[in-house]
């Protein structure tokens, strides 16, 4: 589904991501783990689209197509969505409003007509009751005076909504408590399936627990330096990076 | 013959007929207007609106007040209501519906009080809006003879909105209007009126109104004028409001239509507890010039003053907001809000903003801004990341801007009316009218 090879990127000419690869097959969930300023925000940002990055060698194929020839919008329609970390208000713009325009703009890519009201309403209705929003939230201007944990769960709700088939999901467990956390993770548990695949940013092993990863990369200083399946996340849990760095320069 | 006279000149055109109420007040008018002449732009209060273009234009009086049927019912707003229609200034009563009006509340054209000899009105008339107000109300003194009276009594709450529908009609001689509005409302009476200015496309008449607001203790007025006029139409107008102990004043001052339209708003607070809300909208463009001069006069204490304007300007559209706040010597614990902010859709529209503030008592709450600028770019690429195309966000931002005015808006014929406007010219495809009715539903189910 996703290819990415040998991908350089900087910012301001700084080198962030110095050949980078990865390869993700529908059905699978990934979870890219690594230090503070490894370059993992960076990754999910370049292939989502996201202004101010250049890439200066690499390729990123998303089900064949060429990522870095799309812009944004595009490769959102396409299937390809990030949740973002911190997400911004957007005052005035009714939630319902983003959903449905976008939910629209992503069936007239595949050329089918605009979703029917009453199907759109049972939707989104039915989405807000599994992220624990109450449909009032449907009213109000997008993330406009929101907490952390409901920005988070909109996230979801956006996701649940437009069904990405790869969902990128850059610390999506920052700043939740524990119940907070079990609602997105079941929210993005319900997204899995066999043809959709999952790529998790964390920096804690923790929200691991509620979503379990097929995947597990260690990202250090730009490069994937180990991968390994779930059990390779309790490990750094347990003995942090360094040893990671060691045996990758050894 | 100069500007002045060419326009007097018309006065001969006029009935003869005029009680003598009604011809003093025409005399005085006429003077004042000839004395003072056409603004200029060196004049303070006309520094960013040239008016030349009504100065040197030539423009009959109507004769009759035919209008096109299927236009009519395409401009009028569908509402149940009580509905006073001019058509170029002159009163149709085939397509008025004044029917059935509640006891206490009197609706009725200008000419039929005049016909009737209404010294009361007549007493009203003119009270708030002098002539020496400026030239426009000077001339419009000159000519009015033709507007809509609305009177309520103490206490009477009217049913449904009075609706004064204003046509312009397109072809052959451009012509000029002089209407005349007064509200008198009675002691805790209520009621909502519109002033809504519509017509045919290409309509190119020059129309000059004068309103005149009075409002006894605890009444409440809502005026909504709903400036919908053909892109070629020129429009002026003056709404002079008078507010006693505890009443209240909710204006909606909605601009859409016209080349050039200049409104003067002002309201005197006379009585402790009167309150008045201004709330305004332009959305311009093409060549479109719209100015707002807005007056509150804190005259008392406890008194209370709420204004938002906001523009939107597209093309080489041109927009002007002067909102004064004047608190007197004396009048403590008043509060007064103001606020104007503008979005410009393209770099070579263009806004002059001018908020003011003058107060000469020292117990006061009061803040003003004013911000101009173009849409949060942020905001545009976090739409887009969820795969709306940019011009959807842009026009999703802008009708967002617009909405935080229109949820004041407690017509919803209006306001859907507004938004739909606003939605079709936004530079996109996309049905932003169906969003809104969805999400309408929503909240309904
Ligand atoms: N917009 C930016 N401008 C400048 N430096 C940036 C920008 N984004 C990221 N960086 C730098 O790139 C490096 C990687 O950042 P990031 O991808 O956010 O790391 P991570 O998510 O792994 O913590 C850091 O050194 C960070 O300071
Ligand atoms: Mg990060």
């Amino acid at each position: 589904m996703l290819e990415v090879k040998d991908l350089h990127v900087t910012v301001e000419d700084k080198a962030i991501l110095k050949g980078l690869n990865l390869t993700i097959n529908a059905g699978e969930i990934h979870a890219i783990m690594g230090p503070n300023g490894a370059g993992k925000s960076t990754l999910s940002a370049v292939i989502a689209g996201k202004d101010g990055y250049e890439v200066t060698q690499g390729t990123i194929l998303f089900e064949g197509q060429d990522v870095l020839e799309m812009e944004i919008e595009e490769r959102a329609r396409a299937g390809l969505l990030l949740g973002f970390q911190y997400p911004i208000e957007i005052p005035g713009v009714k939630n319902i409003y983003l959903l449905k325009a976008a939910l629209n703009a992503q069936r007239a890519a595949r050329g089918e007509g605009e979703i029917p009201a009453p199907e759109f309403m049972k939707l989104v209705r039915e989405k807000s009751a599994e992220m624990k929003l109450d449909p009032s939230f449907l009213q109000r201007a997008v993330n406009e005076g929101f907490s952390g944990g409901e920005k988070k769960r909109n996230e979801i709700l956006q996701m649940l909504v437009l069904q990405p088939k790869l969902a990128m999901l850059d610390e999506i467990d920052s700043g939740l408590d524990i119940d907070a956390m079990k609602v997105v993770a079941s929210g993005v548990n319900s997204l899995r399936s066999a043809d959709r695949a999952i790529l998790l940013v964390t920096h804690y092993q923790r929200l691991l627990n509620h979503i379990e990863p097929d995947r597990v990369h260690v990202l250090v200083d730009g490069r994937i330096v180990k991968s390994g399946d779930k059990e390779l996340a309790l490990e750094l849990e347990a003995r942090g990076y360094d040893w990671v760095l060691e045996e990758s320069a050894a | 013959m100069s500007a002045p006279e060419r326009f007097l000149e018309r006065l001969t055109q006029r009935r003869a007929d005029d009680p003598s109420w009604v011809a003093a007040r025409r005399q005085a008018g006429a003077a004042r207007f000839e004395a003072m002449g056409f603004p200029t732009r060196r004049d303070e209060a006309w520094k960013y609106t040239d008016v030349r273009r009504i100065a040197e234009g030539d423009f009959a009086l109507a004769t009759d007040a035919t209008f096109d049927g299927a236009h009519f019912e395409a401009q009028r707003l569908d509402i149940d209501a009580y509905r006073l229609v001019l058509v170029d200034g002159l009163f149709s009563a085939e397509l008025s519906e004044l029917e059935g009006l509640p006891d206490g509340v009197q609706v009725e054209a200008l000419s039929q009080a005049v016909s009737a000899n209404h010294e009361a009105v007549g007493g009203a008339l003119g009270r708030l809006a002098g002539v020496d107000f400026s030239p426009f109300t000077a001339l419009n003194t000159a000519f009015a003879d033709e507007g809509a009276i609305v009177r309520l009594a103490p206490g009477v709450v009217v049913d449904k909105p009075i609706y004064v529908l204003l046509l312009s009609r397109a072809g052959g001689q451009a012509v000029m209007s002089h209407p005349r509005v007064l509200i008198e409302a009675g002691a805790r009476s209520e009621a909502t009126v519109i002033e809504h200015y519509s017509g045919e496309p290409e309509a190119a008449n020059f129309t000059n109104v004068v309103t005149e607001v009075l409002l006894d203790r605890g009444a409440i007025i809502n005026h909504y004028k709903l400036q919908e006029a053909a892109l070629t139409d020129l429009h002026v107008a003056s709404i002079h409001v008078d507010q006693s102990r505890d009443s209240r004043f909710n204006s909606y001052n909605l601009n859409l239509g016209g080349a050039l339209v200049r409104t003067d708003l002002v309201t005197d607070l006379n009585g402790e507890g009167a309150e008045a809300a201004y709330n305004g909208l332009f959305f311009v463009q093409g060549r479109q010039h719209v100015d707002n001069h807005t007056l509150v006069n804190h005259n008392s204490p406890r008194t209370f003053s709420n204004e938002n304007y906001k523009g939107v300007l597209d093309d080489r559209a041109h927009g002007v907001f002067n909102g004064k706040v004047f608190v007197k010597q004396d009048a403590q614990q008043i509060e007064a809000y103001q606020n104007n902010a503008n979005l410009l859709l393209s770099d070579r529209a263009e806004i002059d903003t001018k908020p003011e503030l003058v107060i000469y008592a020292d117990d006061v709450k009061c803040s003003h801004g004013a911000t101009t600028g173009q849409l949060d770019e942020d905001a545009v690429y976090a739409l887009r990341s969820r795969g709306i195309d940019e011009p959807m966000a842009r026009a999703l931002l802008t009708l967002a801007f617009v909405g935080e005015v229109m949820d004041k808006v407690r017509l919803n014929v209006i306001a859907e009316r507004v938004e739909r406007a606003v939605a079709g010219r936004l530079p996109e495809r996309f049905n932003l009218a169906d969003l809104v009715e969805t999400a309408e539903a929503i909240q309904e189910a």
